[in-house]
């Protein structure tokens, strides 16, 4: 299959649920996001892929109407967020990075509270309300305080208080941001079902590889406010094996400086990084690579216990179309208004 | 979109807010101890005449004959009455100066060594009055009690020398004496203190703070944490967010503001004379007039301590030109030019006519204009404003 690299097309489906053209915001002098066009068809899970302050929360922002775009338009549900906001929001849930809920109300009344902004009615909202507590195991904890809660629970609250209008566009923002590996899971467990059962569109930000391919039918990697390229996972992922990069983690028993400066200085290596005191990553090019560096290693007495190929990750997709890692961005968000932990996630073997 | 809808949401936000402040227990807590502090506080730290009692005071006699003992005896059956002063035996002026020094007495009184030979002969007797300066208030307290206790002895002492004189007998000495009589007269019957003026200000004063500070906190609180986008992201209407979060206020205020009259009314003995429902309607009135000003600082604010910050530098010099604590008349003129163009004033003002002088709606009407118009104004310029800093 050939890549996709985005040119800025859009492709027009019939069943387009957001259409966003030359989307673009200003905050003074700084553009958080630059003249970004792209469609979601109903139904699709649509990633948003980038380090922070990339600005994937203002097109979260912008779509869900909570920010209003310099320049550009976007439709959701075929309604204009800025013309026709109030339709726009009667279709959309949104689940926020910062969690949308009141630490003194229970649970019930968080979403009574919610329920009722959507003009839902009484005897529909306290059904909804229970299945929704029964659909992420928060049943018995109904009648206590979300303040009580741990960050787990407070997330899966954060989850269904966006679907409590039935939403037909979900938008997730960082949901995973800061819990435990189990929780996560549980989390994006959930959106797929929601996708799956209710043919929700939903449009998830992340600076997680991982989280990224698991769910999205297609991911936008957006680097200082442009998407950079477009496509589903497997085919971004081509975009760098098909380039004949090659991939190694090896792990040698008595690795030596001199083992890695000869591997360094083999022409077709593009960079070797130490993982730990036995292990390094080879990034490297052309047919004869692997032999290569295996005899380059051989020369030094070098002794490998294990070689692995590694398939390309997204982080490595993002690497090769932005020029830099998706890490090297946390010491940039200085200039930006977000302030949050960056916690990069690989994918190793 | 439908107001009926817009109020409902309106309620439901109101709802929250309540439910958030009534679960928070010591916020809860210093909500009732908050004007319970004010009241003392402000009620206690002033002096007054009625309140001062067991004033230490020295008391010289430098005259050995017959008036100064007397002069001493009716000044002790005096204060044995009213409890005013304790009185402490001195030797002479200088003693007095240094026990004054020391702070063992705040003044002292000296009877001449000539008070009688003086009186005897024809001559007016000198008491001689010392204070404290370091502590004018209480010196002048001291000097009109003492000066009134002198005179009225002094008057005393006339009318027994004029009652041999031809045509004056017991009946008519005082008025030969004295021919004038001052009587006072309050435009309310009724015995009035400090709290009475102070009450229905720190009322005034109470209701402004909620909205105030109350409101921009409360507004720029949920933006910060993030809340205020899940209202913002529902289908409701922006004004019903403002509206339903300046009713929590009001009924905050409102609890503030009954608590006070409660406390006024039970433990300093403060008397309503008006009506206690425009009382009511004034403190909503006074809501409604300074809601908007909350809400224009909220939308500058970014956060919430630059919107308490910003609060606090605005309220600081309404609190106290406004004639919460002072009345107005007593401030400079260019001092009451400045209080004549802030609202609260105009608030105070009318709780106070209302509450002590019994006032109906036609007296304050003036007021009632002036904060309807500031209201109405502030209004129009923050819902605008509000919308816009609401989606940036």
């Amino acid at each position: 299959m050939q890549c996709h690299i985005y040119d800025g097309e859009v492709l027009l489906e019939n069943k387009t649920m957001i259409e966003v053209k030359n989307l673009t915001k200003n905050f003074n002098s700084f553009t958080a996001v630059d003249h970004v066009s792209f469609g979601v068809k109903k139904g699709e899970v649509f990633g948003l892929l980038g380090p922070n302050g990339a600005g994937k929360t203002t097109i979260i922002r912008m779509l869900s109407t909570l920010t209003r775009p310099t320049e550009g338009t976007a439709t959701v549900g075929g309604y204009d967020v800025v013309k026709h906001d109030s339709k726009v929001r009667k279709l959309v849930g949104l689940v926020s990075e910062k969690m949308i809920m009141y630490d003194r109300l229970t649970a019930k009344e968080n979403l009574w509270f919610f329920g009722k902004l959507y003009n839902i009615p009484k005897n529909v909202l306290n059904q909804r309300i229970d299945e929704l507590l029964g659909l992420v195991q928060l049943s018995k904890w109904k009648g206590s305080q979300v303040g009580t809660f741990s960050t787990g629970m407070r997330q899966r609250m954060n989850v269904i208080r966006a679907l409590l209008n039935m939403p037909e566009v979900l938008f997730l923002d960082e949901p995973t941001l800061g819990l435990d590996p189990q929780s996560s899971v549980e989390v994006r467990e959930f959106v797929k079902k929601i996708n799956r059962e209710n043919k929700t569109t939903i449009i998830i930000t992340t600076h997680m590889m991982i989280e990224a391919d698991m769910l999205c039918d297609r991911i936008g990697i957006i680097d200082h406010g442009k998407i950079t390229a477009l496509d589903t996972s497997t085919n971004l992922k081509r975009l760098v094996s098909g380039t004949d990069t090659t991939i190694l983690v090896l792990e040698i028993a008595n690795l030596t400086s001199d083992v890695i400066a000869s591997i360094q200085s083999l022409k077709c290596v593009a960079s070797v990084s130490q993982d730990n005191s036995t292990q390094i990553k080879v990034h490297a090019h052309g047919d004869e690579a692997f032999d290569s560096i295996i005899d380059a290693i051989r020369a030094e007495n070098g002794k490998i216990n294990s070689v692995n190929n590694l398939q390309p990750t997204l982080e490595d997709v993002f690497l090769h179309i932005t020029g830099h890692e998706v890490r090297d961005k946390a010491d940039q968000k200085i200039q930006l208004r977000e302030h949050r932990h960056f916690m990069p996630r690989r994918r190793v073997r | 979109m439908s107001v009926k809808k817009m109020i409902s949401h309106s309620l439901m936000i109101t709802w929250k807010d309540l439910m958030e402040l009534f679960r928070n227990r010591l916020g809860l807590i210093m909500l009732v101890l908050m004007p319970i502090f004010m009241m003392s506080m402000v009620g206690f730290i002033y002096p007054s005449a009625t309140s001062t009692s067991d004033v230490p005071v020295a008391l010289v006699n430098e005259d050995e004959g017959y008036s100064g003992a007397m002069l001493i005896t009716a000044l002790e059956t005096m204060n044995n009455r009213t409890g005013m002063m304790t009185i402490t035996n001195a030797s002479g002026l200088d003693e007095v100066r240094n026990m004054i020094q020391r702070g063992e007495v705040d003044g002292g009184v000296i009877i001449a060594s000539n008070f009688t030979s003086s009186l005897t002969s024809g001559k007016q007797g000198t008491i001689t009055i010392v204070t404290d300066q370091s502590n004018p208030q209480m010196s002048t307290l001291l000097q009109i009690a003492l000066k009134e206790v002198f005179e009225q002895m002094g008057t005393m002492l006339a009318q027994q020398n004029v009652e041999g004189l031809p045509g004056v007998n017991a009946t008519n000495s005082l008025a030969v004496v004295k021919p004038y009589s001052v009587q006072t007269e309050s435009a309310v019957p009724g015995h009035f203190s400090y709290f009475d003026f102070i009450a229905p200000g720190i009322m005034a004063m109470t209701v402004m703070m909620s909205v105030m500070t109350g409101l921009p906190a409360a507004i720029s609180h949920e933006k910060e944490v993030g809340t205020l986008d899940g209202m913002m992201a529902a289908p409701i209407n922006r004004l019903a967010i403002i509206l339903g979060k300046t009713l929590a206020q009001t009924a905050r205020g409102l609890l503030q503001g009954t608590l006070i009259l409660i406390l006024a009314v039970a433990l300093f003995g403060v008397t309503i004379h008006g009506n206690i429902l425009l009382v009511f309607a004034m403190l909503l009135l006074g809501v409604f007039s300074f809601v908007g000003f909350g809400v224009v600082i909220t939308s500058f604010a970014k956060d919430q301590e630059t919107a308490m910050m910003i609060m606090m530098t605005l309220m600081f010099p309404m609190m106290f030109l406004s004639g919460v604590f002072f009345p107005i008349q007593q401030m400079p003129w260019y001092m009451q030019s400045i209080s004549k163009v802030l609202p609260l004033t105009y608030l105070a003002d009318a709780l106070r006519k209302i509450m002590v002088l019994g006032a109906g709606v036609s007296i304050i009407s003036t007021e009632l204009l002036v904060l309807i118009g500031f209201g109405v104004v502030m209004t129009t310029i923050a819902v605008p404003v509000f919308r816009r800093a609401m989606t940036r």
